[in-house]
């Protein structure tokens, strides 16, 4: 799976089950936890969306928000295993 | 071990096992960390860790019926530094520490005010942070460090009497409404000896928990509760276990857990959040009770959580309920170990529109499933009343009111407030009815809003959101919505703007969820933008709270 579609599947994800507004556009750096548009709980379903859905399993210490704050740092991680 | 039927045998909380037992090589407690070795400490270590800060603490300047306040990090330095304070009869209250989202000066200033209000003699907080908050609060502050360099050979140990303050626990919310609620040793010791026998709590048993360890539920059952009875406490942060919840199912593997005490969004949580190979041989067999409380209990987040690890041995009798408060120390009522709690279908519609609960069948058009919080414990008595204190027959729906042997002496300089009505019963402020002493809560009788297990007053975070540039100032309504996925009420806003600019709405949203997340300590899940003039008002010019969910609901079609 290319970078363009994993980001579009997962920038609707993120809008429609974790920021719960569909027509949200997120940018690639906002600060998606810091910035309130997602609770804490969503870091471990978005830990178990990538095992469904890419069937990566994406370790506990990188499911931090430091690492996992915007949507090209998810992509990013996301991308690493994918592509390994 | 504590019992109704040895009850004078504890005359504090330092008669508890852990201190007093001769077999010291067993676990006090066993704590667990993301990514670093599980640290069990024996009963002898814990006596000798407690011994060393209650030291430190009396060289720092700290006395017998000080209060002090523990903001720290979930770890066994908390824990510590609050058997330590106990020791030598200060008062310690466990406290939220500052977190990464939250705005630093919003955090200190809360602190600084509680410090007023509650006469505070001393802050315990993480070495970081001592220095900074230091400057901002009218006290002194001390990281761990600091502490623990103040150890000397010997503390003055305090004897306590059992009608004294033994701790505060400190309501969530806002600080204007923070009460701490002052529990005695003997308050404390009559809930524990209650509760274990209606839990059959036994030699065998293992606690573990995730439960932060400032809320009730966390301070009492998974923290208190098993170190006076001498049960092994197994113990993890509540942030690691947020993002791994599959923590807390490897834990009660790994030790043989026996109890764990859950708010229903939990269930839903580890149902939905925890990834396949994560679960990999983990066995739920060990268990006697996952207790589920401190927000409404839903019968399908217990079926949602059932379905999904039923195959690691979870039974559906696993799964009991308590009803608690923290001015009652905890628990007021259990529902059976080892049975399936009873199940009450009730008309939706005429508890609406007659307050009774009203029996129906599971296919009724207006059928809605409560799940009975079980009968009182022992010395505990509930009754339901109406709006003019009348005590009410079963079925129909009143204010819970509740008296015990274990509740609070009082709210800590808190003398406008009497937590009492005249004949000594406390009320809870929760709505709801009796069936044969099985109690079903429907609700709470003002807006509270409870979001994860955390108490969200409504009032709190429209005042934030006035503060919002584009806000209509006054014109912002919050409100919780029951979300079946989540188990939890979430929490919406509706908001009324000029613009109409798609830009500027977007800016906005971003800044109302901003705001929140940085001045309060949850997340707003729904912000809906709406034109002047969409909000409800009374006709006294109020803002209709429940008028205004109806047609957000109706609107969004929720």
């Amino acid at each position: 799976m290319d970078e363009a579609t994993v980001r579009e599947k997962v920038r609707q994800y993120i809008a429609r089950e974790l920021i719960r507004d569909e027509s949200y556009q997120i940018d690639d750096e906002e600060g998606i936890i810091t910035g309130g548009l997602m609770d804490s709980f969503s870091l471990a379903e978005l830990a178990v969306y990538c095992e469904e859905e890419f069937d990566i399993y994406i370790p506990d210490p990188d499911l931090t928000v430091e690492k996992m704050n915007t949507l090209n740092q998810i992509i990013a991680r996301i991308m690493r295993d994918i592509e390994s | 071990m504590l019992k109704l039927s040895n009850r004078d045998s504890f005359q504090t909380l330092l008669s508890a096992v852990t201190l007093t037992s001769d077999d010291d090589q067993k676990p006090a407690l066993i704590y667990i960390e993301s990514g670093v070795d599980d640290v069990v400490v024996t009963r002898a270590d814990f006596k000798q860790a407690i011994q060393n800060y209650a030291s430190g603490l009396q060289q720092m300047g700290v006395s017998e019926r000080d209060l002090v306040i523990l903001a720290h990090t979930q770890n066994l330095e908390s824990i510590y530094a609050f058997w330590g304070a106990l020791l030598i009869g200060a008062i310690p209250s466990m406290f939220p520490t500052l977190t990464e989202k939250l705005d630093r000066d919003i955090y200190m200033n809360s602190m600084s005010e509680l410090v007023n209000i509650s006469d505070v003699r001393a802050i315990l907080t993480t070495d970081d942070f001592a220095q900074e908050l230091s400057a901002r609060v009218n006290c002194p502050v001390y990281g761990s460090q600091t502490l623990l360099e103040s150890v000397s050979d010997a503390y003055q140990p305090y004897i306590a009497n059992a009608d004294e303050v033994a701790f505060l626990q400190h309501s969530s919310g806002t600080t204007g409404l923070q009460k701490g609620v002052a529990l005695s040793h003997r308050a404390v010791l009559n809930q524990v000896a209650s509760y274990s026998d209606a839990l059959q709590l036994n030699g065998s048993d293992v606690v573990v928990s995730w439960l932060p360890l400032y809320h009730d539920m966390g301070l009492i059952a998974g923290f208190l509760m098993p170190l006076i009875q001498g049960v092994p406490l197994v113990l993890m942060s509540p942030f690691d276990w947020v993002k791994s919840p599959a923590m807390l199912l490897r834990a009660i593997s790994d030790h043989q857990g026996t109890l764990c005490w859950l708010p229903n969004f939990a269930y839903n949580h580890m149902a939905r959040r925890i990834r396949k190979r994560d679960v990999d041989g983990i066995s739920l067999a060990s268990m006697r009770a996952f207790i589920n409380c401190s927000e409404p209990v839903h019968a399908s987040s217990h079926q949602l959580f059932h379905d999904k690890y039923s195959h690691l041995g979870l039974s559906g009798e696993q799964l009991t309920v308590s009803y608690a408060m923290a001015e009652n120390t905890f628990a007021v009522s259990q529902t059976p170990i080892g049975t399936t709690p009873i199940i009450d279908i009730i008309n939706r519609l005429e508890l609406e529109q007659s307050l009774k609960a009203v029996p129906v069948s599971e296919d009724h058009e207006y059928a809605l499933v409560k799940v009975s919080c079980g009968k009182t414990i022992p010395n505990t008595h509930i009754k339901v009343v109406d709006a003019d204190g009348k005590t009410l027959a079963d079925r129909q729906v009143g204010e819970l009111l509740v008296t015990s042997d274990c509740m609070l002496t009082e709210y800590h300089k808190r003398d406008d407030l009497n937590p009492f009505d005249a004949d000594g019963w406390y009320k809870t402020g929760d709505r709801g009815y009796l069936v044969d002493g099985e109690i079903f809560v429907i609700g709470r009788s003002k807006d509270l809003i409870i979001n994860a297990g955390k108490n969200v007053y409504p009032q709190d975070l429209e005042s934030v959101i006035n503060g919002v540039d584009g806000v209509h100032p006054g014109r912002a309504v919050v409100f919780g919505v029951y979300d079946e996925k989540e188990g939890t009420e979430l929490i919406a806003v509706v908001a009324e703007v000029d613009t109409e600019d798609e830009v500027e709405r977007k800016s906005i949203f971003q800044n109302i969820k901003q705001a929140i997340v940085t001045q309060t300590t949850v997340t707003i899940h729904f912000v809906h933008l709406v034109g002047e003039k969409w909000l409800i008002k009374t006709s006294s010019g109020k803002i209709a709270r429940a008028a205004n969910r109806d047609k957000w609901l109706n609107e969004t079609g929720r």
